[in-house]
């Protein structure tokens, strides 16, 4: 028994089993200090649909053996300007579509119609743009083979910069979306409150007791799972994790590797771009400029978290990784308050979590190797 | 040399070229004075150039670029925290928070080797997120530890410490501590410190010898000794003094010391070796340089480039520090040790059949680049005067990479010269950025982001690049090991 | 009477896994003799030079058997350094050397002269500054002792392959007290000339009074530079001659040796073989399979045979399989069923009804961490469309009818395993080889092509490969071609056996044909055929 349980230890690997006992710990901690554990499930629910399809972007990088996709910034900035696009273009305002929401489903849930047609015409644009410039990106990738990490990164941080200056020039027009007062370029935080700001969140929305359900953004995640899983159980999913997995047996069984390799760089740049705006609706804010900086090192330790490899990710590493992490989070942070109120703990707790398991995961693969 | 291969050495330096121009055009738009932009590059350029240069070491020992510098650089301001906490100023504070520093950053430096010997060929990217990794434990440190855990005594600590006793205000200021404590040492100092050390110097040699049983040669070190006390006796001249008593040294001063000593130097090494030692030296190297020498005091005489050299002060010991870290990496390569590291740097392989202990070769650079980032970020930070606690050491690595890969560097090659050029380049731009952004769009933000753009796009281009020229090719045989005899079943 | 040796090994024997790889061999070497070691690859020749070397490998799998004496002094040797502190050198067949370096530098990498300064003294002797002109010194003197005219202070990159081997051996002689000395395969690389150059050379170092051993399969270079030779068969010393008393076709059936085990069955056999009906041809064929170049092949594979594709190991014996597939760049003409084939379209020939097993099991015949039915499968579902159901106008994996198949398999093929949903890589060797047979079997080929079938894999497991591949040659009319290092095997179960010496076919035998003419065919096209290209 000792063995076994000692084998499940080092299958886990030691980072993961002292990650679930410390958001067990938090769970203890705040149930013992009478904190609402209702409203905290409520919450951890809410984050673990805005996140999730983030964190699903890494599996068909993953799988097509592009490896851990840091540069995921690539499509969420795609996603961002299908989001501007929705607004600058009224979309959620359009007397038409709230006119057959009102007779739809009754005046006090009739904006929702529309609203929905903004976010799913956001992500549509979104998805178009990443697409794009995923498969742009897949091309570079398949010239830096084995050092995909390490230029991923810095490619994702250069197109942030780079769309910085580009914010400041766009020739939008909307108020919701330019400085006031004559002050140039994008505003750096948008709100969505006349867009789309929680429609998928409230959708179908209800609490059991103090849990609040936020349907339709679980919904919503479940399907984007169940796409992709069904993908990687096709004829070319199943090639390209073979592509991924191994290389010279795919191109042995006729696999053109290269293709394989852009289809899912392509892929897990779409998937970034929808996850950015429904992460975005949850929060009911775009953040442009520097924000979405980090968004990538989120959500390759939430993959982690869940027991991904650089070399293997599925379905379940997702789910429960984004679970757990953002449990963590959100737990961490009102009890890390009553310890030391005021404090960024929970910020600390992020950076430590989510780089310690990616160093863990760096040195599991001995990364690479390769000279 | 035939056209060709002028053609791909311009090309190979394209990086180099192209910041060259990006500079020129950013001074013409920004529409500022060259004598201002000079002044603030070399203020700019002391303050980093150290920073750039602890990054060589690694390169050479091919480990990449070395983004753990970033943990240099929290050592350091974990030392200068606590010195300034406990009042210590001047060169004095400065000297002891950088002898605190240096067990600090050996240490980290140490851990970081054994983390990038466990993750061999990815040290960039770990690199990168060990800085965020150590990052946290750093915010831990300075907001919970600090004046928490373990009690802060000390003249500054009410100053330094969040009202509430627990943590550390989000700005450390050093004024009236060790801001300029490096920049201000009079060069009276600087002679006088020289003078004692090299007596000392050749003092513990004689007696090491002696120590050994080894043959001391006596006219050398009385020679050495002369010679020093001779230079000692001249600061005691009034007019000599008078000079040396300033801290700061006019660069038209310095640029006409330069050419003279580059003159003497290889001028009088030319006839030592032609005339004196008959060997057949080759002539047309020296003669090139003095003749480069001399051209660039001629240059001296143009207006616009004296008003620069008037214009612009240089603080001399922190210049004389950059100038050693220079010479110090140039002569590690000259040892057994810089040997060996150029020889895991070229190829790990090799260097294991070779019977060196690649691991550790590997460590001893990280710990010699991290404690060198640890004292670059002190020559920084005193020179600021001011720091954000929190902020400080987060771009500290970026910035510096990128300056090392404009002057020219790549992820396996790097040299001081490069690392100087670089900061150069680099500053300017990020002087006349935000300057021309504001005259060329009437947006000062946007020149803001531009810098910053082409900081990490430098470091993505790069990184490419040496990904791309990593790929084996076809054909290209001994890369990798054919299939061997299957004597060893798997 | 007890005979002074530089070296004697004696009674070594080595096990890796319970496979016994050497059993009780005796290798001695006389001070400034060249002693060639020979023998077939598989023989032991590697893992006894690991032995001499201490190389971790072997003390990782336990050690070894048996003594070492140097000079007549008993010796243990447990790392490389320790070797090469007892004056035992190794010129690599693979170049140990840094191109960004020159020729001093490579020569005196590790071994670097230095002069002690103030600093050394203070913290260690790895900050003595170099003595560049010292070590520029003891370059030029190894340079001049075996007549490599290049400057010392010259960079080592874009010097032709010869000199790099020169510049190898400068640095080996350069060391301190060195009495034996290891060339292992040195000429495989080099031009006529330069081989000519270097067996004079090995002759020259050997005079100093320096032991050296000679790995080589050229049997014109033992008979021209060596002294004495043992032939190693099977991890078994099979003699030990002064080259004097031999002769190229006695060391050829040496290293041969008849074997007894039958490996197959006999089966009625009525097929009709013909030349004029080609299943496969190939014309001027060449693949740049690193370390299994091959140079121009001109073959033509017969409907219905079992074809044998044999020779050493680094000759392209491999190459030819792996290029016909498009794994690695392959140009020349290739038609299959008379028509041409296109050699840069990956699944090109498995979309003609062509299959593969590969010699590299574990990097190119499976997916590792998937299961055995997903390994049996998937060539065929994305080769021929099978195992799959189609929703629209997306098709999906047919699980149900890829388990049903798989079972069906690994019934056949009798794969030992938990079930069909095991993880391929948890298999032991045999049942993977089985693996990569079924999937290849799943694709239905008319042209199967296999590659060390039996390589690492116990006897059991080899002798029903080998049957299965008789039997679907018989029965079923598959056209197979095997590429195996084990003559024994090839000539056990193939019709004609073609020979692959230096990238090109040096002869096509019957398995009937004498010892001798293997050997010789083998070692080099040489004393076989066409000369050497």
């Amino acid at each position: 028994m000792g063995e076994k349980a000692k084998g499940a230890l080092r299958r886990a690997g030691l980072p993961r089993v002292i990650i679930l006992g410390f958001f067990l710990l938090l769970l203890a901690a705040a149930g013992a200090l009478g904190m609402d554990l209702g409203q905290l499930l409520g919450d951890m629910l809410r984050r673990w649909g805005m996140y999730g399809v983030l964190a699903l972007a890494m599996v068909p990088a993953v799988q097509c053996g592009i490896g851990l996709n840091f540069g995921i910034s690539l499509g969420i900035v795609g996603g961002l300007l299908g989001g501007l696009a929705v607004i600058e273009l009224e979309v959620a305002k359009s007397p038409a579509l709230l006119a057959a929401g009102a007779r739809l489903l009754g005046e006090e849930k009739g904006p929702l119609l529309a609203q929905w047609a903004a976010v799913l015409a956001a992500i549509l644009m979104g998805a178009a743009l990443a697409a794009g410039i995923g498969w742009l990106y897949g091309l570079l990738l398949n010239r830096v083979k084995g050092s995909e990490m390490t230029v991923t990164t810095y490619v994702g941080f250069s197109i942030i910069a780079f769309m910085n200056i580009v914010w400041t020039v766009l020739p939008f027009q909307s108020g919701e979306l330019i400085f006031p007062n004559a002050g140039q370029g994008m505003r750096n935080t948008i709100s969505l409150a006349s867009s789309f700001s929680q429609v998928m969140n409230r959708t179908l929305a209800f609490s059991i007791g103090p849990v609040a359900v936020p349907t339709g953004l679980l919904l919503f995640f479940f399907l984007c799972c169940l796409l992709v899983w069904l993908f990687l159980r096709s004829r070319t999913g199943a090639a390209m994790g073979a592509a991924g997995q191994n290389p010279a047996f795919a191109r042995a069984s006729g696999i053109r590797v290269g293709r394989m390799r852009l289809l899912g760089t392509t892929l897990s740049t779409v998937l970034a771009a929808v996850g950015i705006l429904v992460y975005a609706q949850g929060y009911g804010f775009m953040q442009l400029y520097n924000g979405p900086m980090q968004m990538g090192f989120t959500s390759v330790a939430a993959v982690l978290i869940g027991g991904a490899t650089p070399r293997r990710a599925g379905i379940s590493h997702v789910l429960i990784g984004t679970f757990l992490f953002q449990g963590i989070l959100t737990l961490g942070l009102p009890v890390a308050n009553l310890f030391i109120p005021g404090s960024n703990l929970s910020e600390v707790m992020r950076l430590i979590i989510s780089n310690g398991i990616i160093l863990y995961a760096l040195t599991q693969t001995g990364g690479g190797g390769r000279e | 040399m035939n056209k060709k291969t002028i053609l791909d050495r311009v090309f190979q330096q394209k990086v180099t070229l192209l910041f060259v121009l990006l500079c020129l055009g950013g001074i013409l738009a920004s529409g500022q004075p060259v004598t201002f932009v000079a002044g603030e590059l070399f203020t700019r350029a002391a303050r980093n150039s150290f920073l750039v240069l602890s990054l060589i070491i690694p390169v050479v020992t091919g480990m990449g670029l070395n983004f753990g510098i970033v943990i240099g650089a929290m050592a350091a301001q974990v030392a200068l925290f606590l010195t300034t906490c406990w009042g210590f100023g001047g060169i004095g504070g400065f000297l002891l928070t950088a002898l605190l520093t240096t067990p600090l950053a050996a240490l980290l430096g140490w851990l970081v080797g054994k983390l990038f010997n466990r993750i061999k060929g990815s040290e960039m990217i770990g690199g990168l997120v060990l800085g965020y990794f150590a990052d946290g434990f750093y915010q831990l440190l300075f907001l919970f530890v600090f004046g928490g855990v373990i009690p802060m005594g000390g003249p500054n600590a009410g100053r330094l410490l969040l009202s509430t006793g627990v943590g550390v205000k989000n700005t450390i200021d050093l004024t009236g501590t060790v801001k300029y404590a490096l920049d201000t040492v009079p060069m009276l100092a600087i002679a006088e410190a020289a003078f004692y050390l090299t007596a000392a110097g050749a003092a513990l040699s004689a007696i090491l010898k002696l120590w050994k049983r080894q043959p001391v040669d006596w006219k050398k070190t009385g020679a050495v000794l002369a010679g020093a006390a001779a230079l000692y006796a001249l600061t005691f001249l009034p007019a000599a003094e008078r000079f040396l008593r300033a801290d700061r040294l006019l660069l038209l001063w310095a640029v006409e010391g330069a050419v003279l000593t580059v003159l003497l130097w290889q001028g009088g090494g030319l006839a030592w070796r032609r005339l004196v030692r008959k060997e057949p030296a080759g002539w047309r190297r020296p003669l090139a340089l003095c003749a480069a020498a001399l051209a660039v005091y001629a240059a001296t005489y143009l207006p616009a480039v004296y008003e620069v050299l008037v214009h612009v002060r240089l603080p001399v010991m922190t210049w004389l520090c950059i100038g050693a870290l220079c010479l110090f990496n140039r002569a590690l390569m000259n040892t057994r040790l810089g040997q060996n590291m150029r020889t895991v740097g070229r190829s790990r392989v090799a260097a294991g059949a070779a019977g060196l202990d690649v691991d550790r070769i590997r460590v001893t650079a990280m710990v010699i680049s991290t404690v060198l980032a640890g004292w670059g970020q002190l020559i920084f930070l005193q020179n600021v005067g001011t720091f954000s606690t929190y902020g400080a050491h987060t771009q500290v690595g970026q910035f510096a990479i990128a300056a090392l890969l404009v002057g020219g560097a790549s992820v396996r090659r790097a040299a001081s010269g490069q690392a100087i050029l670089g900061v150069l380049l680099f500053h300017t731009l990020f002087i006349v950025a935000p300057l021309a952004g504001r005259e060329l769009f009437g947006n000062a933000m946007i020149g803001e982001y531009f810098r910053v753009f082409v900081s990490f796009g430098v470091i993505a281009l790069a990184l490419a690049m040496h990904a791309w020229e990593k790929r084996p090719r076809p054909g290209a045989e001994g890369e990798e090991t054919p299939a061997r005899e299957g004597e060893a079943p798997a | 009477m007890e005979e002074r040796y530089a070296l004697r090994m004696e009674g070594i024997s080595k096990e890796y896994a319970g496979h016994r790889v050497l059993k009780g061999v005796t290798l001695r070497v006389r001070p400034g003799e060249i002693h060639a070691l020979m023998g077939e690859n598989g023989a032991g020749k590697s893992t006894l030079m690991n032995i001499l070397f201490g190389m971790p490998v072997i003390h990782a799998t336990g050690g070894f058997e048996g003594r070492i004496e140097l000079d007549g002094r008993p010796v243990s040797i447990d790392t490389p350094q320790k070797a090469m502190e007892l004056g035992i050198g190794m010129v690599h067949q693979e170049f140990m050397l840094i191109p960004g370096f020159t020729v001093t530098e490579n020569i005196k990498v590790g071994r670097e002269l230095s002069r002690p300064n103030l600093m050394s003294r203070l913290l260690g002797p790895s900050l003595e500054t170099l003595d560049l002109d010292a070590m520029a010194r003891d370059a030029r003197r190894a340079l001049d002792a075996i007549g490599l005219a290049v400057r010392e202070d010259a960079l080592v990159e874009g010097m032709p392959v010869g000199y790099l081997q020169f510049i190898e051996i400068a640095r080996e002689i350069d060391k301190a007290g060195v009495r034996l000395l290891v060339f292992d395969e040195p000429t495989a690389v080099l031009t006529e000339g330069e081989a000519e150059r270097l067996l004079s050379v090995m002759k020259s170092i050997a005079a100093r009074g320096v032991a050296i051993i000679f790995i080589t399969h050229r049997l014109d270079e033992v008979m021209a530079a060596a002294d004495s030779l043992t032939v190693l068969r099977d991890g078994e010393l099979a003699a030990r001659r002064a080259v004097r008393d031999t002769s190229p076709v006695e060391i050829a059936e040496l290293m041969i040796g008849r074997r007894v085990e039958k490996l197959v069955e006999e089966r009625e056999d009525n097929r009709a073989l013909s030349d004029r009906d080609i299943a496969v041809s190939l014309e001027d064929f060449r693949v740049e399979m690193p370390g299994e170049r091959v140079r121009g092949v001109d073959l033509a594979i017969r409907r219905g045979e079992i074809l044998g594709i044999g020779g050493l190991a680094g000759q392209g014996k491999l190459g030819i399989t792996n290029g016909i597939l498009g794994l690695y760049p392959a140009s020349g003409r290739v038609a299959a069923e008379g028509r041409p084939l296109d050699l840069k379209k990956p699944g090109e020939a498995l979309g003609r009804g062509m299959a593969f097993v590969s010699e590299d099991r574990r990097g190119v015949g499976l997916l590792l961490e998937e299961s055995i039915q997903e390994n049996i499968v998937f060539s065929a579902r994305q080769v021929n469309g099978d195992f799959l159901r189609r929703v629209g106008w997306m098709s999906f994996c047919d699980s149900p009818g890829a388990r049903a198949h798989a079972r069906e398999m690994v019934k056949a093929l009798d794969i030992r395993c938990t079930g069909v949903g095991q993880a391929a890589g948890s298999l032991s060797g045999g049942n993977q080889q089985k693996v990569c047979l079924a999937r290849a079997l799943t694709l239905r080929p008319r042209v199967l092509f296999v590659s060390e079938p039996t390589r690492g894999i116990d006897i059991g497991a080899k002798k029903l490969v080998l049957e299965k591949l008789v039997q679907l040659n018989r029965e079923e009319g598959v056209t197979v071609v095997v590429v195996s290092s084990e003559l024994a095997e090839l000539r056990s179960v193939c019709d004609r056996i073609a020979i692959v010496s230096e990238g090109r076919i040096s002869r096509i035998l019957s398995p009937g044909d004498s010892d001798a003419e293997f050997g010789l065919a083998m070692s080099g096209p040489g004393k076989g055929g066409e000369g050497r290209g």
